[in-house]
């Protein structure tokens, strides 16, 4: 009898691929999907935050067999504090989106998609990453990896009817399994030194440095392709905007959550020997996304684009710090490395949290106005008061605003940079400094991409007249969304909480963990000790809202509290109409501009058959030209050549067959 | 207790020290020009009359445009608190680092950008677009140059940064000067000087900051004024301060403090007088010569970074 949170999450992968099960009968009566899967699906999620909660507080870990698999492999689970905090993560996430998922997926009943795709692809989605975070051999990691990439193929493809959703998923599955195989081979280096699939082995092997880094090499090409880093993370942004709006949240909010969680198993905990160039390697591809991710967010004009390169950019960010993690283990600071992962984890935390949140805002827009394109939105905030107040919390925690949850992710990852000092090397000692610059620029460009989006959507006049005629969204909506906002406030005031839930990680993988961030009290945050840095997020917000207060008080007091309505003034020019604001690409046109270098620009007047007039704005991504094209015309050439083979003759099949079997033969013997 | 006293008399004076900067920067800038100017006390007399003046808000707006300039005063106004003014060792330091000045600087500026688009005039976005466009550049560069004194000081509390300078002594150090640069180019860009933004201009196509404030009035505006002017004083005392920490209270004796109060204001005046002769001097840039400015900012943060870290930390 395996231990009680084990048994929980066993539990919550049951409710997945119950959620999944009743969905097949969704054809006959579509409310099952409604009334009974998805919330199913909330409940598996509700069911993992208890099983992950559970492990974090208590520290331990519980392993099981379970009697399925190969007969000389069976499937091993383990939950682990790591795999606890990935529980808590998905669990969070799919909580709120069975909340929310309800209202949303009504839209889809009676159209002409499936709904037995979108529900039971969507619980064997949940089932998969649940798998994934619990697996303890390679085996069963690729069962369910598999198994999560191919159900979000199916969800990427729901509306398949648009040539270009198609397009966006055969793209995803192929980067998915070219990014599979290289895990798979990373597995395959590990598994060789270790005699065995199971993880228990894996980390028992001696690896030698060259194959140690061979290993690292395959783990973060897969890994990271599958988390969208630069330079391959073109399709990240084609793929994940096209799914129902709460997968799209799933997607990106707790897919590349597990990427991350693959990335840190298999380098951190399997593969142990940690080099510095490792830690280099992470911080200049992280960076390189960071920025990419942002400036590419800034010029994007449909919403739900703009969010998914967003996550290359919160990717970016989180192998950041896992970079400065394996630099400071790798150079003798276990007490650093400790630190830089637990900012790396609470920012794959607050990312996954606040952008659910603003993918699900988004499909509330969606929802009510049947619009992606920022340029026909404006002056939602009074149409949808609520979706707008949580799409605020949602802006202002992405852009790392205190006291909002992703400024202290950031301020810790800040905080650990800084220690770069303690550093032997003076090359190293340079690079880190580097990185932080760039995460610098990278986030006051977030905010400058949060400004856009809010201020185009929800402020100022509609842009189109469907958007003018919005209509509030329905209570489940809002209700998911507005669990995740609290969320987000909660994860921004008190830090040292979920600090010490973090803590048993770092204890896990590094030995050590950072048991100095709370010894001041609950109130202080110090990451290093009190007199190098201290942040107190409960009692900044208690002084905003005394300082607010007091000036409110203020006014109040006084005889004119009340406002009078009036025109705009706009300089005293003729009454500003709807189309004179400005728009969300001429908002990012400066900083378009002085990045010009970095982006594919199309523009000039087009005039059309009918005599009108239009201005077009193409922005592409260098990476198709320079990375994808190039490897899409080389494989199509060699596929040419192989087309020789096929003479179409039986004969001739059966003789190559043949000859391929006794090669292999003769390797094995 | 009498600490906590103290911090509050600290950031109470920010508020009221803060019109009488800028009027002091108004009066010399006019002498300057052969003008005789506003009286020093204007400023204050100004936020009297906005205060009482009836409050209009256009039709268009929403409710983010009534409480954008709470937000955007208040978040101002706690970071100058965190920055030590005439004393040195105060709790509010340690409630927020540097960084969480800046956040909270970017929390106000965040708000104020919003609040130029919610009207939904073509000045507000104008403004709004720009200002972001000269934030995405200068707030690194700040970061950059807070961060080279954080290092050496091992420490990103503005106490430990000041401490470490007062302990240490006058040392001439590389990196000190590149960060010094690098901070008085930001403080000119953030708080809309010239060259960068004229805080005096109304002409439409120059506008950055005035821009999104457009559309507000009376006690709104008075908010949105106070804060800018505060924003002013904060880089103000973080230049002096930081880079010339003589004279402030290290004690909470009242002659340590009197000594604090005296130095401070005499320190700003002589940095005021500096701002307005530079602004005399010099003309606008051209809105995309900002970027150029700032990357010349960004690169003098660095470039102090990286001497500390390659020049500094092994010798």
């Amino acid at each position: 009898m395996p231990d009680s949170p084990l048994v929980l999450a066993l539990l919550a992968l049951w409710l997945a691929l119950g959620s999944s099960a009743v969905s097949l009968l969704a054809g006959r009566e579509p409310r099952l999907l409604r009334l009974v899967a998805v919330p199913l699906l909330g409940l598996a999620g509700v069911t993992a935050l208890g099983a992950g909660l559970w492990t974090l507080i208590a520290g331990t870990s519980a392993s099981a067999i379970l009697p399925l698999g190969l007969p000389w492999l069976p499937w091993h689970v383990r939950l682990d504090p790591l795999a606890g905090v990935f529980l808590v993560l998905i669990g969070l996430v799919t909580g709120a989106v069975g909340l929310y998922g309800r209202d949303y997926v009504r839209d889809f009943e009676g159209g002409r998609e499936s709904l037995i795709a979108l529900g039971g692809f969507s619980g064997l989605f949940m089932a998969g990453m649940l798998l994934v975070v619990l697996a303890d051999d390679a085996f069963v990691f690729m069962v369910a990896w598999e198994v999560m990439s191919l159900s979000s193929y199916f969800l990427v493809a729901f509306q398949h009817e648009q040539a270009a959703n198609r397009r966006a998923a055969f793209l995803y599955l192929l980067m998915a399994h070219v990014g599979g195989l290289a895990i798979l081979l990373g597995f395959g280096v590990l598994a060789a030194f270790g005699g065995g699939f199971d993880f228990e082995a894996m980390r028992a092997a001696e690896l030698t440095p060259l194959w140690a880094g061979v290993a690292f090499a395959l783990a973060f090409l897969g890994f990271g392709m599958k988390a969208g880093l630069a330079p391959l993370h073109a399709w990240l942004p084609e793929a994940h905007p096209v799914a129902p709006s709460h997968i799209s949240a799933l997607m990106s909010g707790v897919m590349l959550k597990v990427a991350v969680y693959g990335f840190i198993r298999v380098v951190l905990d399997l593969n142990g020997a940690v080099q510095w160039s490792w830690g280099v390697a992470l911080i200049v591809i992280g960076g390189l996304s960071a920025l990419i991710g942002v400036l590419f967010a800034l010029v994007q004009t449909d919403l739900k684009r703009l969010l998914a390169y967003s996550s290359v950019e919160n990717l970016g960010i989180i192998f950041i710090a896992l970079g400065l993690s394996l630099l400071f283990q790798s150079t003798g600071h276990p007490n650093l490395a400790a630190l830089a992962l637990v900012a790396a984890l609470y920012h794959a935390l607050n990312h996954a949290l606040f952008k659910s949140l603003l993918f699900l805002g988004a499909g509330a827009i969606l929802h009510s106005t049947h619009e992606r394109d920022l340029d026909q939105m404006g002056g939602l905030l009074r149409r949808m008061p609520w979706t707008g107040s949580f799409f605020l919390i949602g802006c202002l925690s992405i852009s790392a605003l205190p006291p909002f949850n992703g400024f202290v992710s950031e301020w810790l990852i800040f905080q650990s940079a800084l220690q770069a000092w303690t550093l032997e090397s003076g090359v190293l000692r340079s690079l880190v400094p580097i990185a932080s610059a760039v995460l610098a620029l990278t986030g006051a460009l977030v905010a400058a991409t949060f400004v856009k989006v809010y201020g185009i959507a929800f402020l100022g006049q509609a842009r189109s007249r469907h958007v003018r005629r919005a209509r509030p969204s329905p209570k489940g909506m809002w209700a998911g969304q507005g669990l995740l906002a609290g969320l987000c406030v909660l994860f921004g005031v008190l830090p040292t909480q979920i600090l010490g839930l973090l803590d048993p990680v770092a204890e896990q993988l590094l030995g050590t963990g950072v048991p100095q961030a709370g010894a001041s009290g609950w109130l202080w945050l110090t990451p290093i000790s009190s007199e190098t840095a201290s942040y107190s997020a409960p009692l900044t917000i208690l002084l905003l809202a005394l300082i607010a207060g007091a000036a409110i008080w203020w006014f109040k007091r006084g005889a004119s509290w009340r406002v009078r309505r009036c025109d705009p003034w706009d300089c005293g020019f003729a009454a500003p109409t709807p189309r004179m604001q400005y728009s969300a690409a001429s908002f990012a046109q400066p900083i378009r501009r002085v990045f010009a270098l970095l982006f594919l620009v199309d523009e000039g007047p087009d005039r059309s058959a009918d005599g009108v007039t239009r201005y077009r704005l193409k922005i592409a991504d260098r990476a198709w030209g320079w990375l994808y094209l190039p490897v899409a015309r080389a494989v199509d050439a060699s596929a040419r050549r192989v087309v020789r083979l096929q003479s179409g003759s039986v004969r001739v099949y059966l003789g190559w067959t043949l000859a391929t079997l006794l090669v292999l033969l003769w390797i094995i013997a | 207790m009498t600490v906590w006293f103290i911090a509050l008399l600290q950031a109470l004076l920010c508020v009221a020290l803060a019109p009488l900067l800028i009027g002091w920067v108004r009066r010399v800038k006019a002498r300057l020009q052969n003008r005789r100017g506003a009286p020093l006390l204007q400023p204050y007399a100004d936020l009297r009359k906005l205060m009482v003046k009836e409050t209009r808000v256009a039709h268009t707006a929403s409710p983010l445009f009534r409480v954008a300039p709470y937000i955007v005063f208040v978040a101002t106004w706690l970071a100058c608190a965190t920055v030590p003014l005439i004393a040195l060792d105060l709790p509010t330091a340690r409630i927020a680092d540097i960084i969480v000045l800046v956040g909270l600087l970017a929390l106000g500026r965040f708000f104020l950008a919003l609040a130029g688009m919610d009207v939904g005039t073509a000045f507000g976005g104008l403004g709004a677009s720009r200002e972001m466009l000269i934030s995405s550049l200068a707030e690194p560069a700040m970061l950059m140059a807070v961060f080279t004194l954080a290092m050496t000081a091992h420490s990103t509390s503005l106490v430990g940064v000041m401490e470490h300078h007062l302990t240490d002594g006058f040392l001439l150090r590389p990196s000190y000067l590149f960060a010094f640069g690098a901070l008085v180019l930001v403080a000119l860009a953030e708080c809309g000087r010239i060259p960068v933004d004229n805080p005096t201009t109304h002409l439409e196509l120059t506008m950055v900051h005035e821009a999104m404030l457009l559309e507000y009035t009376g006690r709104h505006l008075a908010l949105m004024e106070w804060a800018a002017w505060i924003k002013l004083l904060l880089y103000g005392v973080l230049i002096v301060n930081v880079f010339l920490p003589w004279g402030i209270a290290t004690a909470f004796t009242p002659a340590a403090l009197a000594l604090g109060l005296i130095a401070v204001v005499i320190k700003l005046a002589l940095l005021g007088a500096a701002l307005a002769l530079g602004e005399t001097l010099m003309a606008k840039m051209r809105l995309f010569r900002v970027p150029g400015f700032l990357n010349l900012a960004l690169l003098l943060g660095l470039l102090g970074l990286l001497s500390h870290v390659i020049l500094e930390v092994g010798a």
